[in-house]
């Protein structure tokens, strides 16, 4: 009977750059940066990376097909590199391949590396592609990301009967918390605060969502390296350990989108991986046992159901607890410490594993007074890639040992 | 006995009234003022002549299974498609069968009653049972033209057939000449005219009566005999000089509908064929004119069958529904007139892929889905594997068209950032009337008029152009219907 991963992988280093418009960097400088200091923090040298994974999305405009481009960026000694695709899980698949091949016993030490170059697209927002398929370009709405995730708002006050007015203070909370996190953060592509009334009031991209429920686009890379929690406690005596307890990923089944059970107000593969995480990693009350989380907030709108289908706030109760200050830095389970996507930005492939180094180095202590975890002890990572109507959802659960 | 069996029309949602392009550029052209009353329909920027006449074939279907046509039939001298036949996107978009003969008619705007008489001709000679012809146009004038005044956008459609008919067809005299009035060469886009002193004194008010005079040599009639005489003509003074040359009574005379939708060209005989038939009686006499480059002149008489026909007023309804577009440039950019912005996000080349496109035809044209007969699952696009995650059939799949059954809105937006040269584009996820689920564009319509649960209806329109390769795409979209009960 397989037992998940539990345990079984340590993060060994992590690296990642400072997100936003890098426009003097090519995808091969950000991925250099960040894996200096990967490199650093794991104190081993390129020679002992034994394999490699890559994660990116969009391939029009960033590092094209297969694992040649980190290989060659990086020059590593022609081991195996693999580069995986899965929406804005990429990052979080990236880790999770490496995860799994230490955990096989195949390798002892692996790198995981996520990079978007974002910025040369021309236009603002996500590039225009056909991410479905052919059949799907044509017979779908002429949409883009904050019309697909708005949806969310408009079916969420219809199922609870919440008027838009009170999910639109909620969103705002939420993207005014990440906001004043980000600002605390060196590497935030986003570090202005913002009023509450800038937020609230800005011109409207998709109803109801303005210009600040929607996160950054940016540039960026970030990696990590993985090893046994044997292999690490002998590179780094009587340190600290963060070890993996949990890597779930949920793909939505096409139910969503062509049968007619789901009410459009949650994201299912969340509900279902976010379980799924718990029990691989043995927690029974994520409300009371996280320390702080990491989630997909694309748009203020998905930050906001993700507490419910995370199973943290009860239906319908989400606005409450981001109103009542349940995830701001000061409160029960502080969410986007580093700004999140709104504020940190979105370089797609990297996102996922910008999530980890943050949970990371919340959890060694890492961070200054300001925006500092204490005696965090748990934290959650989450990927939301595609639309509501269909997507991938990834889970990392990390833990200190 | 063989005839007319359903009729209808069709006026686009948006109308612009004639001072506002007046104010716009009068200056150019002050004389425009003199066909400045009234307003014209104007043809949202995802609609063209086929999407028009699939919305009037759609209405004039009601009630009759596509299934048991045999032709269809299509008018226009704004044929999206020189090569590629227009007439089977519409019998595609109507769930035709595909054993069936279609036709573009073009070349005219005569066009559309020349489409109806190769119909009646078709059954009259027993090659068919049912025949659908639709005619629709968006013909344009250049910026201050008299034209652009003039022409209005619209689409109507005419079921005939040998059984259930309220009109029966009696008879029919054509003339066909090359009297030049009117012209446009192969590469042109905008209408050109000759003088109007000789469009109306040489063309109107010589080949109609010429025309209506002949048939009624041809029958043994006089022009008394007609409680209804149709035919299109915007010159006013024209029509004076018609009807009295005829000797036509006030009441014998079909309004030309040119305050509400101007020259619908190839379409307008039918639209004003589709008004008469709304209030004519059993017994009435209808003479409809076709009117370009000569006439068509076709005789019926209506029956006892128009009594028990259903929901009538399918030219009224159409124009009732209606938005002012108060907007002259909003016009010149849905027609292409100017260049605008829409960013580099509306640069992003798609090519269309026809070998795709051929494969799933039915989903795309008809919105056929799939109805599982394990647990009864309607399914779109069509799947091998049922969605429905109880069931998860395999092949176990009937057809089921989707297009007619309208739905419901589950979620919505209106969207900014998406490109379009009508934004916000909206959207949302709306469930079929009878189970299943797919997202759609949303038109015809703004945020205010949308809400979760509401009824919607399906219309197929241009789902994007492909300026590099000349190419529509056509799709579905859904409508809000309020006042459609789900």
């Amino acid at each position: 009977m397989a037992g998940g991963i539990r345990d079984k992988v340590a993060i060994l280093g992590m690296g990642c750059t400072v997100f936003g418009e890098r426009w003097e960097d090519d995808a091969s400088d950000l991925l250099l940066e960040a894996f200096q200091e990967c490199l650093e923090d794991a104190r081993i040298e390129k020679k002992d990376i034994q394999a490699a994974w890559i994660g990116s999305h969009i391939d029009e405009v960033n590092i094209g097909k297969g694992g040649l481009y980190l290989s060659n960026a990086l020059h590593l000694p022609m081991i195996p590199v693999t580069r995986v695709e899965n929406f804005c899980a990429s990052g979080t698949e990236s880790f999770r391949g490496a995860c799994y091949a230490v955990a096989s016993g195949a390798y002892d030490i692996v790198l995981a590396a996520g990079v978007e170059k974002l910025k040369d697209v021309g236009y603002g927002g996500l590039p225009d592609s056909p991410a479905f398929g052919q059949l799907a370009r044509l017979i779908t709405p002429n949409c883009t990301a904050p019309g697909l995730f708005a949806q969310l708002a408009t079916a969420y006050s219809a199922k609870y009967g919440i008027p838009m007015a009170e999910i639109k203070k909620a969103i705002t909370h939420i993207s005014w918390k990440s906001h004043q996190n980000g600002a605390k953060n060196p590497r935030a592509h986003l570090r202005r605060e913002v009023s509450e009334y800038q937020i609230s009031e800005s011109p409207f991209v998709a109803y109801p969502l303005g210009l600040f429920d929607c996160c950054g686009v940016s540039d960026g890379a970030a990696m990590a390296i993985v090893t046994t929690p044997e292999i690490a406690r002998k590179l780094k005596p009587n340190q600290d350990l963060v070890k993996v307890k949990s890597l779930q990923i949920a793909v939505s089944s096409g139910e969503e989108l062509a049968y007619h059970k789901w009410d459009g107000a949650t994201v299912e593969t969340t509900r279902i991986a976010s379980k799924k995480a718990y029990a691989e990693a043995g927690i029974n009350d994520p409300r009371k046992e996280l320390s702080l989380i990491e989630v997909h907030d694309c748009f203020s709108i998905t930050e906001l159901v993700t507490m419910e289908d995370l199973h943290i706030s009860p239906p319908g109760q989400a606005p409450r607890d981001v109103l009542e200050g349940f995830f701001d830095l000061d409160g029960q389970i502080p969410c986007q410490t580093d700004g999140g996507l709104k504020c940190f930005g979105h370089p797609i492939g990297a996102s996922g594993l910008r999530m980890i180094y943050e949970v990371y180095n919340q959890l060694l202590q890492r961070w200054p007074e300001e925006r500092l975890v204490k005696n965090a002890r748990l934290g959650l990572t989450h990927n939301l890639g595609g639309i509501p109507a269909q997507n991938v959802c990834s889970i990392c659960i990390l833990g200190l040992d | 006995m063989i005839g007319i069996r359903s009729y209808a029309g069709y006026v686009p949602h948006y109308r612009i009234n004639r001072m506002t392009i007046y104010s716009a550029m009068g200056w150019l052209n002050p004389a425009i003022i003199m066909n400045a009353a009234g307003e014209k329909p104007v043809a949202n920027y995802d609609e063209d002549s086929i999407t028009m006449a699939v919305a009037a074939g759609i209405r004039c279907l009601q009630g009759f299974n596509p299934d048991t046509l045999d032709a269809v039939y299509f008018a226009t001298t704004t044929a999206p498609y020189k090569e590629r036949q227009n007439a089977n996107i519409v019998a595609g978009a109507l769930c035709a069968p595909e054993e069936i003969r279609s036709a573009d008619f073009g070349g005219s705007v005569k066009a559309g009653t020349t489409a109806l008489l190769a119909a009646l001709e078709l059954v009259a000679a027993g090659a068919g049972k049912n025949v659908l012809a639709g005619a629709a146009d968006c013909r344009l004038g250049k910026a201050a033209s008299v034209q652009e005044m003039v022409f209005g956008d619209g689409a109507a459609a005419v079921l005939v057939g040998d059984e259930d008919v309220i009109a029966a067809y009696k008879g029919s005299y054509s003339i066909s000449v090359d009297f030049v009035d009117h012209l446009r060469g192969a590469g042109s886009r905008y209408d050109r005219q000759w003088e109007e002193r000789w469009i109306r004194d040489l063309g109107y008010e010589r080949l109609i009566p010429q025309a209506v005079e002949g048939l009624c040599r041809k029958y043994g009639l006089q022009v008394s005999d007609f409680t209804r005489v149709i035919y299109p003509c915007y010159y006013g003074a024209a029509r004076k000089n018609i009807n009295r040359k005829l000797g036509l009574d006030h009441s014998q005379v079909q309004d030309d509908l040119l305050q509400e939708t101007g020259d619908t060209g190839a379409a307008h005989p039918l639209l004003m064929l589709a008004r008469a038939l709304e209030e004519a009686s059993p017994g009435d006499r209808l003479l409809l004119i076709g009117y370009g480059n000569g006439c068509d002149a076709l005789y019926f008489e209506v029956t006892e069958q128009i009594a028990r026909f259903p929901d009538r007023k399918r030219m009224s309804d159409a124009l009732a529904r209606r938005v002012e577009l108060d907007n002259y440039n909003k016009y010149l950019v849905w027609r292409s007139m100017v260049p605008a912005e829409t960013g580099l996000r509306a640069e992003e080349d798609y090519i269309t892929r026809w070998s795709l496109i051929w494969r799933n035809r039915k989903a795309i044209l008809g919105l056929q889905g799939t109805l599982c007969r394990h647990c009864s699952t309607q399914q779109f696009p069509p799947q091998r594997v049922c969605v429905n995650p109880d069931c998860g059939a395999v092949d176990q799949m009937d057809p089921v068209y989707l297009a007619g059954k309208g739905g419901k809105i589950v979620s919505y937006t209106a969207d900014m950032l998406a490109a379009s040269t009508n934004p916000p584009v909206i959207y949302g996820n709306v469930d079929f009337n009878g189970g299943g689920r797919s997202m759609f564009d949303f038109t015809d319509c703004t945020l205010e008029d949308l809400k979760v649960g509401l009824p919607v209806r399906f219309s197929f329109r241009i789902k994007f152009y492909d300026p590099k390769r000349d190419t529509v795409f056509y799709f579905w979209k859904a409508v809000p219907a309020p006042e459609e009960v789900s």
